[in-house]
């Protein structure tokens, strides 16, 4: 059998470059991330005319091959590297029918690297609608290649795409601008020095921040400086080329493009005036928000509490069904409850990309983030903030992903370290709980004070976003010019297929990111607890047996709370107590803030532990939590105790995965350092003013 | 003193006369940014920035401060 073709599909963000991606593939495909970086990589098999394999890599969304983004580097680095494996046969550049002058100045690009470049014309089905006609026979001719007229939406089209891809081997190769045109002194003199190889790949290193071509341009200074020439020098001459490829795609155009004009709707200025007014444009921006939360708060509720329910349950089960050479403790009470910690934020976290995803294809996020910037400027973020914080709401990690398309480093920067203050999913059983425990059930002006307090808390973590990232605006240098370029795409109905695809897909790689961290910390957690250093510990049994009769029904509670106190965790508990009984808290808190630093929601669990009840049983929790009292006799839950561990909790950096995923996205430990430390701080100061504040 | 993009009207729609090359991100250029060619101006943000142009047939939003470093002439100049 021949080996795979190597296919990479190449287009601008919002031509339907993924939906064509879906149609080669269906659902033979994968996600997984370029080494050392998030930006998600898809690839998937397709099968071809003739019992031809495709290997189809759907490469991030780019407009030219100048980058400026994280996503757009990789598609930089892999066309200059041949070495790569996954270096393309063959590229397939997705275009759209509307804005193909634009699409095609990438397509000259790929083109000129010398790879057989096939040209995708997608959404031909609104050609009718939008007065469009192209001579595609003439294209080809122009273009030296091959063009498929495709419909994503209709799935049209596609089975020729699959054939000009089976037959690259005919695609003549011919650049579509020789890149000396552009300056014959500069490039002659380039070509001297460096006979052997392609101008516009020396071009391409020359100019371009990716890693491959920094290392490259290297060996290229050091082997001949004559050719190194100033910024702006170089800026010029990029210029000059985009003027050029223009001026070649403009004359192809004019043989085989028509548009009507007359035809054309005027749907989108109409939607425009609507969703981007002053008044409206917010009041719109503010009930899509408000739908968001509803439907992350209350909808997901019903699968989330099934969830739950049948973890206990398993967890059960597995302690008296396993065999003792399978450690059943460790598997019911680390790995089960730790397993479920993950699973339980997967209907949220699925929700909020449903959402996202729907805003992103229809074309109204591209709105959001423009009636968005000004506000936002002011606190050091960019319009494009937005997406991260809402999606903080449900989990950072997706949110400090979403970071990636800001282009400008410092403002994304700031985006990545003040998104952790947003109210994630994992503080709302914190904040459950202590609400229900410290404020009264009672009506204020008709509204639920619990559920009021509840709202407070939710400003407060935007709030103090905001605020920290105001004060990091004020301390971190710009070191580069602040650009702000955002395509307002047309709008679209989402395609189905896309929206299940996205869900399934970030949905599956937040398991995997979090998965990990949470579920290591869960076993180390249940190590710590359920093992102690002293004879006290070990002697546990006897020890309860004193106080409580074996056949008492509270024995076995009072000895898991018992245990607990004796082990390492309860050690540290009480180590750390001078430390936190300014804050309100006693040592068992204290345990309870220890074991939630890695995971915040590890933290209702731990309190059922210590409080000795089953985890499931919420009523029993509150009413021991309310019974608890200090060793003077006073209640350790008060409003002044509660409300200032819910601020530690509001800005407290407990989550290891978080950190994790900073550290990836800044490629420093710095960042996530900093991030840990003042965060800590932020959260003691906060909750220790709270305390004293509502004690007097 | 020329008029730069930053000083149209909405609605308005002018030929793109003269830029600083170094004052503008290469992404806008490549969107089709260039002298010569079309802009006209479709919406402005709440408080007037950033600002939604058509560039060439390009849909697109800048901020005022790169905007304002765009020199433009009327159409039939």
């Amino acid at each position: 059998m021949s080996k795979n073709i190597n296919v990479a599909l190449i287009g601008n963000p919002n031509t339907g470059k993924s939906s064509v991606f879906n149609h080669l593939t269906g659902l033979n495909q994968k996600t997984g991330n370029y080494p050392g970086i998030t930006v998600e990589k898809r690839q998937g098999m397709c099968r071809l005319p003739r019992g031809v394999k495709a290997r189809i890599l759907d490469l991030p969304g780019t407009y030219s091959l100048n980058a400026s983004s994280v996503d757009e580097n990789v598609v930089v680095e892999l066309m200059l590297n041949k070495n790569d494996k996954d270096f393309p046969d063959v590229a397939v550049l997705v275009s759209d029918v509307e804005n193909l002058k634009r699409n095609l100045l990438l397509f000259t690009q790929i083109k000129d690297l010398n790879i057989p470049t096939i040209l995708v014309i997608n959404m031909s089905d609104r050609m009718r609608r939008k007065g469009i006609s192209i001579d595609t026979y003439k294209m080809e001719q122009l273009l030296h290649t091959k063009v498929a007229l495709v419909s994503a939406r209709k799935n049209e089209g596609i089975d020729v795409l699959k054939e000009h891809i089976a037959t690259y081997k005919t695609l003549s190769t011919t650049p579509c601008l020789s890149i000396d045109q552009i300056d014959q002194d500069y490039f002659g003199s380039l070509k001297n020095i460096f006979p052997k190889q392609s101008l516009y790949k020396l071009w391409l290193v020359i100019t371009q921040d990716v890693n491959f071509a920094k290392v490259a341009r290297k060996k290229m200074e050091a082997e001949d400086a004559s050719h190194i020439r100033s910024a702006s020098f170089l800026k010029r001459l990029q210029q000059k080329e985009t003027i050029k490829r223009y001026q070649f795609i403009n004359s192809v155009l004019k043989e085989c493009y028509i548009k009507d004009f007359r035809k054309a709707t005027d749907l989108r200025g109409r939607l425009d005036r609507i969703l981007t007014h002053k008044v409206w444009g917010f009041v719109i921006f503010f009930l899509v928000l408000l739908t968001i939360f509803q439907a992350l708060f209350d909808w997901s509720s019903i699968p989330m509490d099934f969830i739950d329910v049948t973890f206990a349950q398993f967890s059960d089960w597995a302690k008296t069904a396993l065999p003792s050479w399978l450690a059943p403790n460790l598997i019911a009470e680390g790995i089960i409850p730790g397993l479920g910690g993950i699973i339980i934020f997967v209907p949220q976290i699925a929700m909020l990309f449903l959402f996202i995803s729907i805003l992103e294809e229809t074309g109204y996020m591209s709105r959001v983030v423009f009636i968005m910037d000004r506000v936002m400027r002011r606190f050091g973020l960019s319009g494009k903030s937005v997406v991260p914080l809402i999606s903080g709401t449900a989990c950072a990690i997706p949110a400090i992903m979403a970071t990636r398309n800001i282009e400008n480093w410092k403002e994304r920067l700031v985006t990545i370290l003040v998104t952790p203050f947003t109210t994630c999913s994992a503080r709302l059983p914190v904040y459950l709980i202590l609400i229900s425990l410290i404020i009264p059930d009672e009506r204020i002006l008709g509204a639920n004070l619990q559920g009021l307090v509840l709202m407070i808390f939710y400003m407060l973590g935007f709030a103090m976003a905001l605020l920290a990232a105001f004060v990091l605006h004020k301390i971190i240098p710009q070191n580069q010019k602040s650009y702000f370029v955002v395509e307002m795409p047309n709008y679209r109905i989402p395609l189905l297929k896309n929206v299940v695809l996205t869900i399934i897909e970030k949905t599956k790689s937040f398991v995997l990111e979090a998965g990990k961290v949470i579920m290591a910390i869960s076993i180390l957690l249940w190590v710590l607890a359920s093992n102690g250093p002293r004879e006290t510990f070990k002697n546990a049994a006897n020890e309860v047996a004193k106080t409580t009769s074996i056949d008492n029904a509270n024995y076995e509670r009072q000895l898991n709370a018992y245990k607990l106190e004796h082990s390492y965790l309860g050690i540290i508990g009480k180590g750390i107590e001078p430390l936190i009984r300014p804050l309100g808290y006693d040592w068992k808190i204290g345990i309870a803030i220890v074991s939630s630093f890695a995971a915040r929601e590890v933290f209702v669990g731990t309190l059922a532990t210590i409080y000795n009840v089953g985890e499931d049983e919420e009523e029993t929790i509150k009413k021991r939590m309310a019974a608890e009292t200090l060793s003077d006799g006073s209640p350790v839950f008060t409003l002044a105790s509660g409300l200032s561990l819910m601020v530690f909790y509001a800005f407290a950096m407990q989550c290891m995965s978080t950190l994790a995923i900073v550290r990836k996205e800044t490629n420093s430990w710095r960042w996530p350092t900093i991030q840990l430390i003042v965060m800590t701080l932020v959260a003691y100061v906060g909750a220790l003013v709270t305390f004293q504040y509502f004690s007097i | 003193m020329p008029k730069t993009l930053a000083d149209l009207t909405v609605g308005e729609v002018a030929i793109i006369d003269s830029f600083e090359v170094e004052q503008l991100p290469m992404k806008l250029i490549e969107m089709g940014c260039l002298p010569g060619n079309e802009v006209g101006l479709l919406q402005l943000a709440p408080q007037g920035d950033p600002l939604y142009l058509n560039v060439s047939g390009a849909h697109l939003a800048i901020r005022r401060e790169t905007a304002a470093c765009i020199n433009v002439r009327k159409l039939n100049e």
